[in-house]
């Protein structure tokens, strides 16, 4: 079964491991709204990400984002191949589309997080 | 309370995502920028350009007041040719609009000179932007004469469709009667529209009522601008949409495409001071032996060796954006020498450019400079303008 996911206000999406990382990415609510991304920069690996601050950019033809960290942590791994293949974010947004997985600060922050109710109703659904 | 175009239904009912742009609720795409621009470079795209300010001028002494009103020639502007023009004069928000004051560049804008009326007065066409379009129109009615010139803002109850793209009049083989527009005008009419030259526009008939087309778009690709009732505007759109070429396309992709073709935007390559000379739009002004306001402030700066308007071009697929500081690195020492006026991704080179006023030493083709872009210094290639041109005339 898959596991749950939680989401921030800000769109990313934060989900527990079974090894206690938390992969991180983007909701595909998020990836409609900004429709033909061009870019996207990422945080290097061993570097700390913070939960509400910036921890990357996505870039759309439109406009530049900010990727806000859902939680506090140590990035673990990156997807690399992300960047050079943007539409794996539009395939497949908590799968392949994953962005960066960290070694949480504090276990419980992803806790405090919009569960899969509280989220689709944040976005109208 | 948005304005809405006469086509705002049909668009919120066919996917188009609506925003607010200059007061008006316009689609900036249906379904993908990128997909919508390459549309129109290989097929047709169809935009409702409606929120657009369109006014008629016309009167015994209409030619001759605009002479006065205009940084481009009027005068010698025949029926059925229009040209780009800057439109200077004094901003007032207030209701009563003073005339005295420094005037500044109130808009760009594209004139028409429409056939006669009846009685022999002139008649013209001016298309303005959506956002300048309240000033604009009050400036010039404050400086209307007193009798001999009338002037008609006539957006309202019109609309306006750019057809764009290079299957516009059909494909090369198979003739003007296999686009799009064979859908909307007799094949008569088709031919006159076919043998307009750039910049001609014809008055014809759609529906039973007067249209204006121009040979214009904001693209860089062939196509014409029409002027409808706002009563025959969905039929018109629609009629277009029959044709398997065609697709309709947001103001995004809309934007994508005029940077392609360097065309500026105002608010972007000119604004109220801007110089005209330093900015690429030299041409846009007629200073010698002529007097529209502010012609003595413009005559000042020519030959002044301000800056000077340049393409640029990224490795990478990000994009610098407008105020962005273009960076010339010499001998270890790093300087500003320009700033980007607008900056997007170019789904033709799959890369950024970006259009940019720069130090006159800097702007030769083939220069390399960098773009401070959000913190990263990225390496440019000033490259001649347009950046893209298209192979079909």
């Amino acid at each position: 079964m898959e596991k749950s996911r939680r989401y921030a206000k800000s769109h990313e999406w934060a989900r527990l491991e079974d090894d206690g990382s938390v992969t991180i990415g983007i909701s595909a609510y998020a990836v409609e709204a900004l429709t033909d991304l061009v870019f996207m920069q990422l945080p290097d690996v061993g570097s700390t990400v913070t939960a509400g601050e910036s921890f990357g950019e996505i870039e759309s033809v439109k406009a530049v984002s900010d990727l806000y960290a859902p939680i506090s942590g140590k990035v673990i791994s990156v997807n690399t191949e992300l960047p050079s293949q943007l539409e794996t974010l539009n395939d497949d947004p908590y799968g392949s589309g994953w962005i960066i997985c960290v070694e949480p600060i504090e276990a419980d922050q992803i806790d405090a997080l919009f569960d899969q109710e509280a989220y689709d109703k944040l976005i109208g659904g | 309370m948005l304005q809405q175009t006469p086509l705002f239904e049909w668009h919120t009912q066919n996917h188009g995502r609506m925003v607010d742009f200059a007061g008006w609720s316009m689609p900036v795409q249906y379904s993908s920028i990128v997909s919508e621009h390459l549309g129109t470079r290989e097929g047709v795209g169809l935009f409702d350009v409606s929120h657009m300010g369109r006014v008629v001028v016309e009167g015994d002494q209409a030619a001759e007041w605009l002479e006065s009103m205009l940084t481009r020639q009027v005068r010698d502007l025949s029926v059925g040719r229009s040209r780009y023009t800057l439109i200077t004069g004094v901003d007032n928000t207030d209701e009563t609009v003073q005339c005295d004051g420094d005037p500044v560049i109130l808009d760009d804008a594209i004139v028409a000179r429409l056939a006669n009326l009846e009685g022999g007065g002139h008649r013209f066409s001016i298309v303005v932007n959506a956002s300048n379009r309240p000033r604009v129109v009050r400036w010039l009615k404050a400086c209307l004469p007193q009798e001999g010139v009338r002037l008609h803002d006539t957006t309202e109850e019109t609309a306006m469709i750019a057809v764009q793209g290079p299957l516009v009049f059909g494909r090369v083989q198979e003739g003007i009667l296999e686009g799009p527009l064979r859908n909307v005008f007799s094949s008569e009419i088709l031919e006159k529209v076919a043998a307009l030259k750039n910049y001609g526009v014809l008055e014809t008939e759609f529906d039973g009522k007067p249209v204006l087309v121009s040979r214009s778009g904001y693209t860089g690709e062939d196509g014409v601008e029409i002027i409808s009732s706002s009563l025959s505007a969905v039929m018109l759109w629609e009629r277009l949409l029959e044709h398997n070429t065609t697709r309709p396309c947001g103001l995004g992709s809309r934007d994508t495409l005029r940077l392609e073709a360097a065309m500026p935007l105002y608010g972007h390559e000119l604004c109220e001071t801007t110089d005209p000379f330093s900015a690429g739009l030299g041409f846009a002004v007629n200073v010698d032996g002529r007097n529209f306001p502010g012609a003595d402030g413009i005559r000042i700066r020519r030959g002044a060796g301000g800056r000077c308007r340049v393409g640029l071009v990224f490795d990478s697929r990000r994009a610098a954006r407008t105020g962005d500081h273009v960076l010339l690195s010499e001998d270890g020492t790093e300087s500003v020498c320009g700033e980007i006026t607008s900056g997007s991704f170019s789904p033709t080179s799959e890369r950024g450019i970006a259009l940019a006023v720069v130090d006159r030493v800097v702007g030769n083709p083939g220069q390399e400079l960098e773009v401070l872009v959000r913190g990263t210094r990225l390496p440019v290639k000033v490259v001649s303008l347009p950046f893209y041109r298209r192979s079909h005339q």
